[in-house]
């Protein structure tokens, strides 16, 4: 066991856990963050995906050591109070979410290309976007959800 | 009058599974959360209750709508929500028929102390028996409505109408909290009479027939929303579960010592063992230290090599009622098939397994001798049902709440995951949290059945004259050809199964329709007709003849077509729980695999009500379908199964979507039928035969591939 500090939605966290403990049980058990999910538990679904240092991770292959001192932001740190972010309100105007349960890792690997890369093609959407998996099978509305927000980010800055 | 849904068509699948509860344990043999304000109760057959204020516990079982005192309403049943939009379908019923704007109502789903019992989410039924009883309960309220205000202001009720969830007049207005505080029936009122009032005819829709988005987006996309995974209660553990090494595996003997030292509770209860601890990463560690002292007695079991005949060996010919085999015939099949051009085929389906995203979770909290269970499940009373025979409880002290649940496909109407929760919080004495892992939803839920198919037919000129086929094993659901033959003999036989077996979507419709459609390729091909014009020529079905064709004209369906280089087209329909679909394929053969470039997809289940959500759940059948028919076929041996996860159990990705067009028909004279299975059973059949037209191999078992010849 030791104390592990990390910076969760700018939020200044810590607990005392086995260094080898994913980082997706932290957040949901000791921080009570549950927006991130688990599904696999292997890095083969990225339900669990958030961001570490600004980098897309999934959080159930990763030991709450190697976070120590960084930063997480998970999809509940996203949003800024009432006012969602563009990837956010796509999700809903496009009507993305069918149960849901991927949505929270979609929406974190969106996020995460659209800051590397404001005017991404359909196939750099496509490249960051298939890791991650949907039973529902919903991926063309996912895929248009993070285009309209990537138009609507390029229309707001013009 | 719209054309009705037809009950008759509908016949529950021998494979829907039917379980006793997983464990049965050595058990020794407050208040509820109010939940409603003080107001109106409308039942379902519109009769009407007054209610001073309201535990939950006290609402009568067939309560669909509290109108309260204090403005709100609230919409109950016994449904639940697995992404397939059934929330925002009934909210959209019972905003049409209130006359209110939908953000004024709330829906509340699936609890088992306050909702109606409205049996199991599944065999597409939402649509066509729930959307109709809660209009109906809406419309009875919506009737007094104005009956109550008419009388208070001593008007002819047939002047008044109710707009935005009141009735004006003269610069008046009566809304659903005014009659819920007016503590007075009209003199017409009796509540043991049942009301019967019009439903808005669909001219007049100006809610239903909508692209209503859904309601909890935003708490999808915040992260605010809580799954069954993600309830949490005061002082609640993390648990683990103990599973055998392999199938049929029985525990003999086994030392909890490892995992007690580790200051976690640990149990044995008959062959249950379970821990909780303060996290889920201790429980797993108990779990995994206790499990390396157990001794187990394996048994036999087969492997999925050679299923097929397995399968055919154990085929249960004998015995009645829902479980046992199942014929049909009419006509005289064996003369008509003597007097004609027959042929026959023989097709093969594996177990494929739902893998729903969020895997099997429940919550599960003792107060004395009451019980609360918050699961994923789409039986909740029959859930509910399984934990009072586990733990001898009566209904009362029993309650499941289904929060919106992380898909289900099917695969969760059982309740192994909330008895397991249930047995451990007994056990720690505090609320016990237990999510299955992926490896245990994949090796221990259930299976969409693996099965054989034989298939005969004669054929005299372009039609089809008789039509002879025994299904091992797949369910019965999609069994009978919608096609017209004079001369139709079917049979059905389960089968003594190696594998856990239940429904799935579509059930034994995926497997019935594969086998089918692709014989009837092979028959078109054998009557030297075009695949499209040799169906049209079969059917006397107008549905079905309209899908076929809206999908191949879509297309740009030509007979004489051969796109080359390995590349084919095909086109395989199908008609399920009232609803209708065509798909067309255009796919390429690469070495052994079939890739898809191109899909087609027509669909028609009468009237639509949500024509986004409809749009989203057949792409999404179809789509997952591809999985079933390309990739996902669950293989085990020695009793243990060999590709349990994701990495080894390929299943549909972004990269896999074709090309692909949705064409819904839409049928205003005909009632609505659900839409969330049957799209998925022409998907592979439409590419196995698209694939024949490319290679001229028929590819007869799935998943498709082209073996060695």
């Amino acid at each position: 066991m030791a104390r592990f500090a990390v910076s969760v939605n700018r939020k200044e966290l810590s607990t005392e856990s086995p260094p080898d403990r994913p980082l997706l049980d932290v957040l949901r058990e000791d921080f009570g963050l549950t927006g991130t999910k688990y599904g696999c538990g292997e890095g083969q679904c990225r339900a669990c995906t958030v961001l570490i240092d600004d980098q897309p991770r999934a959080s159930c292959l990763t030991p709450v050591s190697s976070v120590d001192g960084r930063s997480v932001t998970t999809v509940e740190g996203l949003a800024s109070g009432d006012e969602l972010t563009g990837v956010q309100q796509a999700f809903i105007d496009v009507d993305a979410a069918q149960c849901g349960y991927c949505t929270a890792g979609m929406i974190i690997e969106a996020t995460a290309l659209l800051k590397r890369n404001p005017t991404p093609s359909g196939s750099e959407i496509l490249d960051a976007m298939n890791p991650h998996l949907c039973r529902c099978c919903g991926y063309r509305n996912i895929l248009a959800s993070v285009e309209l927000a990537a138009r609507t980010s390029e229309a707001s800055d013009a | 009058m719209p054309e009705r849904f037809r009950e008759d068509l509908f016949e529950p699948d021998r494979k829907e599974l039917a379980e006793s509860p997983a464990y049965c344990f050595d058990l020794d043999r407050r208040e509820w959360i109010a939940v409603v304000s003080a107001g109106l109760l409308v039942t379902a057959a519109g009769k009407v209750v007054f209610s001073p204020g309201i535990a939950a516990a006290e609402i009568p079982p067939s309560t669909r709508l509290h109108l309260g005192e204090d403005g709100s309403i609230i919409v109950l049943t016994g449904k639940v929500e697995v992404g397939q939009g059934s929330r925002t379908e009934i909210l959209q019923a019972a905003a049409e028929e209130l006359r209110v704007a939908p953000g004024a109502l709330r829906v509340m789903l699936a609890d088992t102390a306050v909702t109606p019992d409205d049996g199991s989410t599944a065999g597409s039924r939402t649509t066509p028996s729930t959307v109709p009883v809660v209009r109906r309960a809406c419309a009875a309220a919506r009737e007094m409505l104005v009956r109550t205000a008419a009388e208070a202001w001593n008007l002819d009720a047939s002047q008044l109408r109710v707009e935005s969830g009141g009735v004006v007049h003269a610069g008046k207005r009566f809304a659903y909290a005014d009659l819920a505080r007016s503590k007075r029936l009209t003199s017409t009122d009796d509540e043991s009479t049942p009301r019967v009032v019009p439903l808005t005819e669909i001219d007049d829709w100006t809610v239903l027939g909508r692209a209503l988005l859904k309601t909890k987006a935003r708490a999808i996309v915040t992260g605010a929303h809580r799954y069954p995974s993600d309830i949490v209660r005061p002082d609640m553990l993390y648990a683990a579960v103990l599973r055998p090494p392999s199938y049929g595996a029985q525990l003999e003997s086994v030392d909890l010592t490892p995992g007690k030292e580790l200051g976690v509770v640990a149990i044995r209860d008959g062959g249950f063992v379970g821990c909780a601890a303060k996290t889920s990463y201790e429980a797993h560690n108990a779990v995994e230290a206790i499990g390396k002292t157990a001794k187990w007695r394996t048994a036999p079991h087969p492997s999925s090599g050679g299923l097929g005949a397995y399968l055919k060996g154990r085929a249960q010919t004998s015995g009645t009622g829902r479980r046992g085999p199942r014929r049909r015939e009419r006509g005289g099949v064996d003369s008509a098939l003597a007097a004609a051009k027959t042929l026959k085929a023989s097709y093969e389906i594996p177990y494929v397994q739902h893998a729903p995203m969020e895997p099997r979770a429940a919550v599960a909290e003792w107060d004395e001798a009451r019980l609360t269970v918050w699961t994923g499940t789409q039986r909740p009373f029959g859930v509910r049902q399984q934990l009072m025979e586990a733990f001898r409880l009566t209904a009362e002290q029993t309650r499941v709440i289904v929060p919106d649940t992380g898909s289900g496909f099917g695969g969760k109407h059982t309740g192994e995951v909330a008895i397991e929760a249930a047995r451990l919080a007994k056990a720690a004495g505090k609320p016990v949290s237990l999510r299955w892992t992926r490896a245990e939803e994949f090796a221990w839920a259930y299976f969409r059945p693996a099965a054989v198919f034989e298939a005969r037919a004669g054929l005299s000129g372009e039609k089809i004259v008789a039509w002879d086929f025994t299904a091992y094993n797949p369910g019965t659901a999609g069994i009978e050809t919608p096609y017209a033959v004079p001369n139709v003999r079917t049979q059905y036989f389960p089968c003594d199964a190696p594998l856990r077996e239940g429904s799935y979507r579509g059930i034994g419709a995926t497997g019935n329709n594969f086998a089918r459609e692709v014989f009837m390729d092979e028959l078109a091909d054998a009557a030297g007709l075009d695949p499209v014009e040799f169906r049209l020529a079969n059917s006397n079905d107008e549905r079905l003849s309209k899908v076929l064709q809206a999908a191949a004209d879509r297309f740009g369906w030509s007979p004489a077509q051969s796109p080359g280089q390995n590349r084919g087209t095909g086109i395989a329909a199908g008609f399920e729980k009232g609803s209708y679909i065509a798909i067309c394929a255009q796919v390429r053969v690469v070495g052994e695999s079939v890739e898809v470039e191109r899909l087609v997809s027509a669909f028609e289940c009468g009237a639509i009500l949500n024509p986004r959500n409809l749009q989203t759940q057949v792409e999404g059948c179809v789509i997952q379908g591809l999985g079933a028919a390309l990739s996902e076929e669950i293989r085990f041996a020695g009793g243990k199964l060999l590709n349990g996860s994701f990495s080894q159990y390929p299943v549909p990705r972004f990269r896999g979507v074709p090309s692909m067009e949705t064409v819904l028909l839409d049928r205003p004279d005909i009632e609505s039928a659900g839409a969330g299975e049957t799209p998925i059973i022409a998907v592979a059949p439409a590419l196995a035969n698209a694939a024949f037209a490319a290679t001229g191999h028929r590819m007869r078992s799935l998943p498709l591939r082209l073996r060695a010849v």
